[in-house]
Formats: structure tokens, sequence, C-alpha cells
């Protein structure tokens, strides 16, 4: 399996602590940035939590993703305050520039995927995206262009 | 004498450049040798106006900039050193006019009080403020059951949405016999378009953790959780560091004081889930297991975490236990209404000028609130509506604007407070959007344990996507009302019990927008995309193309300098088009 070592690490920081599933698996996503099934059975072989479980809790958080993600996250905001400034503009320009139809959500190079989020905590700027662990705020679909870019 | 500068660095400050503007400052003090102490803070509540520079010799002489950029900001520093201050963009100031002097003035910070002066990830700053001696005098001065007292006489009700009295719930906790107790901050802050506790977490780490070493010293808990949602990484990495800090001085750990009282706390991640920020669920989520609420009884403080009584708070509820253990229940009682103490944080956002992060004393009106603290609306457009509380709360007109904020008057008008997310309006807002949207949140989130929430939501929402598409009929309006008692009745959880207040308020208030939907099949806001339509003036396009080169879908034809043409089959009502055009040749109808 690809990244044993590191998910073996990753098993190893938490084996063994009350409550541990959750950031087991928050780890072990960070290092493929997915969590394919081969890693949900090998984690649940290595620790005895039944794959059921482990398939479970995956599906239940939004932050646990099952398919392979493109190199670059951009979380468009959709909270109520994003959603009053035009948000829905913006996830367009999104879609447009990056040629997705809405439907799929990872560009064809795999450079982009693209997600909906609740709220950034910055709705002061509204409407906001998030790129990778960068965010931008006060947008106009015209901005979007320049903005990713640096990550094209 | 040297200069103090202040950055605002919190995360939307740096969402606005403030990082960019740290580093011109450091190099301009550098290269010109200016004596300068530059400091880092957090969130002062002005968000609109980031990034934020605070500049002084003395802090009783000082000045807020607003809207620097690191082009300007060697000028300010500059001029300020030379004893003749800019005056253009000031925001605070008690020496010069600043736009927001009178708007800062009319809040009351107790919650806020350290947010944006201090460095939140410096505990001797904290600690310069008179943090940790609540602590002290907790542990040395007073009786479990006197601090419990404290708190109930200080009437702080909790300030996660539900309002309940936070000093009976210690005293619940505190009655609980078991040797093991956990103590729980709920930083899962779910309500989207509120922001109070990102900006506390992030801005004053060290009151939220005093808060809850004197709640777990008062209930007997050893051991405590703060579940903090992973959306917030900023927030994360200064509770890391805090309890770091606190740890070595001795206020986390084995022997606090020097007496037997031991405290150990950790930080857990959320992995995004709502529902999660329901107590029973946000337990099941800290366990490792799928957050889905449970039936109370048992309520946590009898059985809670592992099954150990637990209490639970929100993290205003916590930043505010050590003024009170300062400054007495009496001094805290002073402010507020008869039935809601204290103050109150919340988050502007939306249609309003001012948006950003306010304290003020419960009782205020939502009048004052808006305009006279908030600065009003942000467009020319006029006010239409105020959201309170998210998804569980409700839109206000109006005519309801002199409503005070205390739990039980906004209760009275079928919103709540909730947390304190409040989301201006302008005309531009469609309402039967806005609850169709709040709908399609809640129907999301239900975690599906319920028939009725589960269901019953997606019914729902179906009515109101048809209602917004032009293909409702007037019996959905009863149907909507009478799905919404069945929801509230057959849920759970308070998810499940609130969902149906964004579609009820809004049909109690805007009941016509619904009919113009349903009749006339108009979207009167121009939201709905199903009900709009946007079509070319003939006599005002001069044909300059840029509509066609903005349409996503190449709907648009015509030779250049020739009247353009939309194409009705193919467009997706985007309103790109409409937005570029400079000559008002688009029309939205
Ligand atoms: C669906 C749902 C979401 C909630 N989300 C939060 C939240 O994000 N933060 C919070 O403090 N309380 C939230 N609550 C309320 C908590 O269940 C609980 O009442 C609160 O944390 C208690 O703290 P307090 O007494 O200090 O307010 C939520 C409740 C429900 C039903
Ligand atoms: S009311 Fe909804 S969210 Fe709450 S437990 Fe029931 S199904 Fe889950
Ligand atoms: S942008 Fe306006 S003026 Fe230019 S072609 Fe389009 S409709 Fe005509
Ligand atoms: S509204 Fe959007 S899709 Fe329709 S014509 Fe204008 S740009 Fe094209
Ligand atoms: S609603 Fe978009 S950042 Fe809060
Ligand atoms: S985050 Fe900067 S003032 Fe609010």
């Amino acid at each position: 399996m690809k990244y044993k070592t590191e998910i073996d690490i990753a098993i190893n920081k938490f084996v063994g602590k009350k409550g541990a599933l959750i950031p087991l698996l928050q780890n072990a996503q960070d290092i493929e940035g997915y969590l394919s099934k081969e890693i949900m059975s090998y984690v649940s072989e290595k620790t005895g939590i039944k794959l059921a479980h482990i398939y479970g809790v995956a599906t239940f958080y939004t932050m646990f993703r099952l398919k392979p993600q493109g190199k670059h996250i951009i979380r468009v905001c959709k909270g109520t305050a994003c959603h009053v400034s035009n948000a829905n503009s913006i996830m367009n320009e999104v879609n447009n520039h990056l040629n997705l139809s809405g439907k799929e959500d990872t560009t064809k190079d795999g450079n982009f995927t693209v997600m909906s989020v609740a709220c950034l905590g910055c709705c002061s700027l509204a409407p906001v995206i998030m790129v990778d662990d960068n965010t931008y705020g006060k947008l106009t679909p015209d901005s979007i262009g320049k903005i990713l870019k640096k990550y094209e | 004498m040297s200069l103090v500068i202040k950055v605002g660095l919190a995360s939307c400050g740096l969402a606005a450049g403030a990082g960019e503007v740290y580093d011109a400052i450091q190099k301009h003090i550098k290269k010109n040798k200016i004596d300068a102490e530059l400091k880092k803070t957090a969130c002062i509540g002005m968000c609109f106006v980031e990034p934020l520079v605070e500049i002084y010799e003395e802090e009783k002489k000082s000045i807020t900039y607003g809207d620097v950029t690191p082009e300007n900001v060697g000028d300010i520093i500059d001029a300020f050193s030379k004893g003749k201050p800019i005056e253009e963009n000031v925001i605070i100031s008690n020496i010069l006019k600043g736009s927001e002097n009178k708007t800062f003035k009319k809040q009351k910070r107790i919650v806020l009080r350290n947010c944006g002066i201090i460095d939140p990830i410096s505990i001797n700053d904290y600690l310069e403020k008179d943090g940790y001696s609540a602590l002290e005098k907790s542990i040395k001065n007073m009786s479990r059951e006197e601090i419990i007292d404290e708190i109930k006489n200080s009437g702080l009700r909790g300030r996660g949405g539900a309002g309940f009295p936070t000093g009976l719930k210690w005293q619940f906790a505190y009655n609980a016999q078991n040797d093991k107790k956990y103590i729980v901050c709920n930083a899962d802050e779910g309500d989207p378009g509120a922001f109070m506790d990102r900006s506390v977490l992030e801005g004053d780490p060290h009151s939220v953790i005093e808060g809850m070493i004197i709640g777990a010293y008062a209930i007997g808990a050893d051991e405590g959780y703060i579940y903090c949602r992973a959306e917030y990484p900023l927030a994360i990495k200064h509770l890391n560091i805090a309890i770091e800090q606190a740890t070595k001085k001795g206020y986390i750990g084995n022997k606090i004081f020097g007496t037997d009282f031991n405290f150990e706390l950790h930080i857990k991640e959320g992995a995004g889930a709502f529902v999660c920020g329901e107590e029973t669920a946000l337990m099941a989520s800290i366990e490792g297991k799928r957050g889905m609420p449970t039936i109370r009884p048992p309520f946590p403080a009898q059985s809670g975490l592992w099954g150990k009584p637990t209490n639970i708070n929100n993290v205003e509820t916590f930043a505010n236990i050590a003024w009170i253990i300062l400054n007495g229940a009496k001094e805290y009682a002073k402010y507020g209404t008869e039935k809601s103490k204290g103050t109150k944080v919340f988050a502007l956002a939306g249609k309003i000028k001012n948006s950003g992060l306010i304290e003020v004393p419960m009782g205020m009106s939502l009048r004052d609130v808006i305009y006279d603290v908030g600065g009003g609306m942000k467009t020319e457009r006029p006010f239409k509506g105020v959201q309170l509380g998210g998804p569980s709360g409700g839109c206000l007109p109006a005519e309801l604007l002199d409503t005070i904020v205390d739990y039980d008057s906004i209760n009275k008008t079928g919103a709540i407070m909730g947390s304190g997310g409040m989301v201006v309006m302008d005309t531009s807002s469609c309402m039967v959007d806005i609850a169709k949207f709040f709908l399609n949140f809640t129907q999301n989130e239900s975690c599906g344990k319920c028939t009725f929430c589960r269901v019953g939501t997606k019914r729902m929402l179906e009515i109101l996507t048809r209602i917004s598409e032009g293909n409702g009929k007037m019996e959905d309006l009863d149907t909507l009302e009478e799905l919404s008692e069945n929801i509230k009745k057959g849920s759970l959880c308070g998810l499940g019990q609130t969902a149906p207040n964004p579609v009820l308020t809004t049909l109690k208030y805007f009941r016509e927008e619904y009919i113009a939907h349903i009749k006339d099949k108009k979207c009167p806001a121009g939201v709905c995309t199903a009900l709009i339509k946007y079509e070319i003036i003939e006599d005002k396009c001069i044909g300059c193309t840029v509509c066609a080169m903005k349409c996503p879908v190449n709907c648009i034809s015509g030779e250049r300098k020739q009247v353009h043409k939309i194409d009705q089959n193919v467009c997706i009502k985007c309103g790109a088009c409409y937005d570029a055009c400079k000559f008002d040749a688009i029309k939205k109808g």
C-alpha cells in the first residue's frame, strides 16, 4: 500500500487514546488528500475498529472525502452573509473559469477541487472564498481570475 | 519616547491583507530606524475597514487607522512621529475625530474586553490585564459553592443559543456524585453568518480557558475539552499556544495554586457537521462516533462524556466568567434587562455598514444596534429585514425594529436570540429565497434520525422550491405551516425543533412576497431565477460586445456595434451580462 509508513505513524500516534478515531482519520486524510477504501480497511485491521463503524464516521462528517482531490482546494462560502452578497455569482464564475459544469468538482488536470462551505467566519468581507489556507474577501466575479491564477 | 504600533491579524484582517501591511511596517521602521515596538493583536470588531493599524506613544492618545495599505502605512507612521498625524481614515481615536468614535462608545465590552487590544498569544499581555487573577481569587478565596452562587447571582445565561442559566447548570454538575467529571467548551459555531466565537478564540483565548478552569474547579471536574470547528485554523492555533502557556505557568496541570485541584485540557477539532453543535451530538463526536443527538434525560450533568457528569458551555459564556468573578455579580447584573443580564456579542453582517463584531448591553433595541452601533445600511437600498439566530431563528421586518435585545422579547417575535449572528438584508434579498436557503441548510444537516426532521424538511424544501419557480399554489402556504408544526413536535433535538422558524417568520412577516411568487409569478426582489428574465434594450445597446464575452454559456449574439440579443432558451440567468453592461442596456424583469 502507498504511504504505509505514514499511515502507521498516524495510527501509532492515536492508538489507545480515547475518542481517537476522528483525529486519526483526519491525519490519515491529510496524507493522501482523501480516505481511500484501502486506507480505511487498513486502519480497521490495525486498530480493531469495525470497518462499518469507520465508514459510518467517514460518511457522516463532510470534512472526510472519499474521492481523490485536486492539488488546490477552493472553498466557496455559501453562508448567510455570503448568500445575501451574491455568493452564487462567485460560484458561477469559479466554475466558469475552471470549465467545470457544476456537476463534477475537480478539474481534469487535477489542479483544483471546488466545494461550497457554510461559513468561513469572515462574513464582514462577504462574499468570501478560501483557496487552500488563504482567504479572499470582498469579491466580485471579476476578481476570481486573478486569484486563481496564483495557483495555476 | 517610542511608538507602539499594533496590527490586527485575525482571520478577516489577514484576508484583507493585514499580513502585507505588517511586513511593510516592519521594513519601514527598520529602514528608517524608527524607535517603535511593532505588536500583533486580533479582532477589535471593525472588520469592515480592515486592515486596521493602531498607533500611539501613550495609550491615552491613540489613533486607529482603517483601510491601511502597505503603500500608505509608511506615511501614517512618519506623520505621527512628527506630531502631525494624518486625519484621513481615522476609525477610532481619543485625540482625533474618528469615524466610529461614537458607535464604539455605545458598546460595553466585557467579553471583548481584550480583543483587539492585547496580543492573543502573549500570556504576559493577558496577565497585565488581570488575567488569571479571577482563577486565583476563586481557588484561594472562594468556596466552590460561593463561585456557583456568584455566577447564579450575576444572571448570566448561556450564550450558545438556548439561554439556560449558567449558574444553575453548574449547580447540577456540582451536585452529581462521581469521582470523574468533565467540562466542555462548545466552539463549534455552526450558524452560517456568525463569527463571535471565532473572534474571541482568536483574540483572547486565555479568557475562555480561564473561564473553563474556574468552571472545572467549581463543579469538580479535572478534565476538559474544547470542541472547535476545523474551519477555524487560526483559533485552534491560538488555543494550542494558550494552553501550552497556561500549563507552563501552572494554571493547568497538577496542584494548581498549591491546592489539590488538578486540571487537564484538550482540543478536539470538529469534522464538519452542524448538528455536532448540539450538546449530546457534540459529546458523541468527541468520543469518536457519528455526531447523532440522543434523548435527554439523562442530561449531560448526570451522564455526559463517556457516561460521566459533564458541563457544556459556549465560548462566550466562558469568556464572561473571569470578569464576573473579579467585578462581582452585582456589577454584571447592572447591565441588561430583568431576565437577561449583562451584555451580548453580535456579529453584524450582510448589508450593514459597520459589519463586524460588537458587544452591547442587553435591552438595546434592534434599531439602535443596527443604526447607531452598526452605522445603518451599507447600500442605497432600504432595510428589508434582519435575520437573527441563523437556521434556528427568523427574519424580522422593519416594523419590529423596536424589539429589544433580550431572550424573551426576541422569542416572542418567533425568531430567537441564538448565538448572535445578525444578517441585515436590503430590498435586494427575497424572503422566499432566504427561507429556501435555510431549509436547504437544515435539510442537508439533519442527521436523519427522526422521520419528521428528515422527511418533513425535505417536503418543505420541495414546496419552497416550487414556489420560487412560480409553480406554487396558495394551499402550499397552509401545508408549510402544518408541516412546520409537525416537525417542531416530532423532532428529537433543537435542529429539527427549530428548523421551521425561518419559514414561519417569513410567512408571518413577508407573506405578500410569497403570494407574489404564487399568484403573479413574480419575484419582487429579482432573485428567484426562474421568475426573472434578462433582456437587452435595443435603443440603449451600442454593441460593445462586453456582455457576450462575459456570458458563461455563450448565449448572447450580435456583431460589434450592432444590437445584441440573448437566447432565452439557453440563458442560465447568472446576471453576469447585467453586471457587465456599462450602458444600462440590459434589463432584469
Ligand atoms: C443543531 C444545534 C446546533 C448548535 N450549535 C451550537 C454551537 O455551534 N455553539 C454553541 O455554543 N451551542 C450550540 N448549540 C447549543 C448547545 O446544544 C448547547 O445548548 C450550548 O452549547 C450550551 O452552552 P450555553 O449554556 O453556554 O449556551 C446548538 C444546538 C443545536 C440544537
Ligand atoms: S431533530 Fe433532526 S438533527 Fe435532531 S436528532 Fe432528529 S433527525 Fe437528527
Ligand atoms: S454590454 Fe450592453 S451595450 Fe454592450 S453589447 Fe452588451 S448589452 Fe449592448
Ligand atoms: S444572464 Fe448569464 S447566461 Fe443569461 S445571457 Fe446574461 S450572462 Fe448569459
Ligand atoms: S457567511 Fe460567508 S464567511 Fe460567513
Ligand atoms: S477580524 Fe479584524 S476587526 Fe474583526
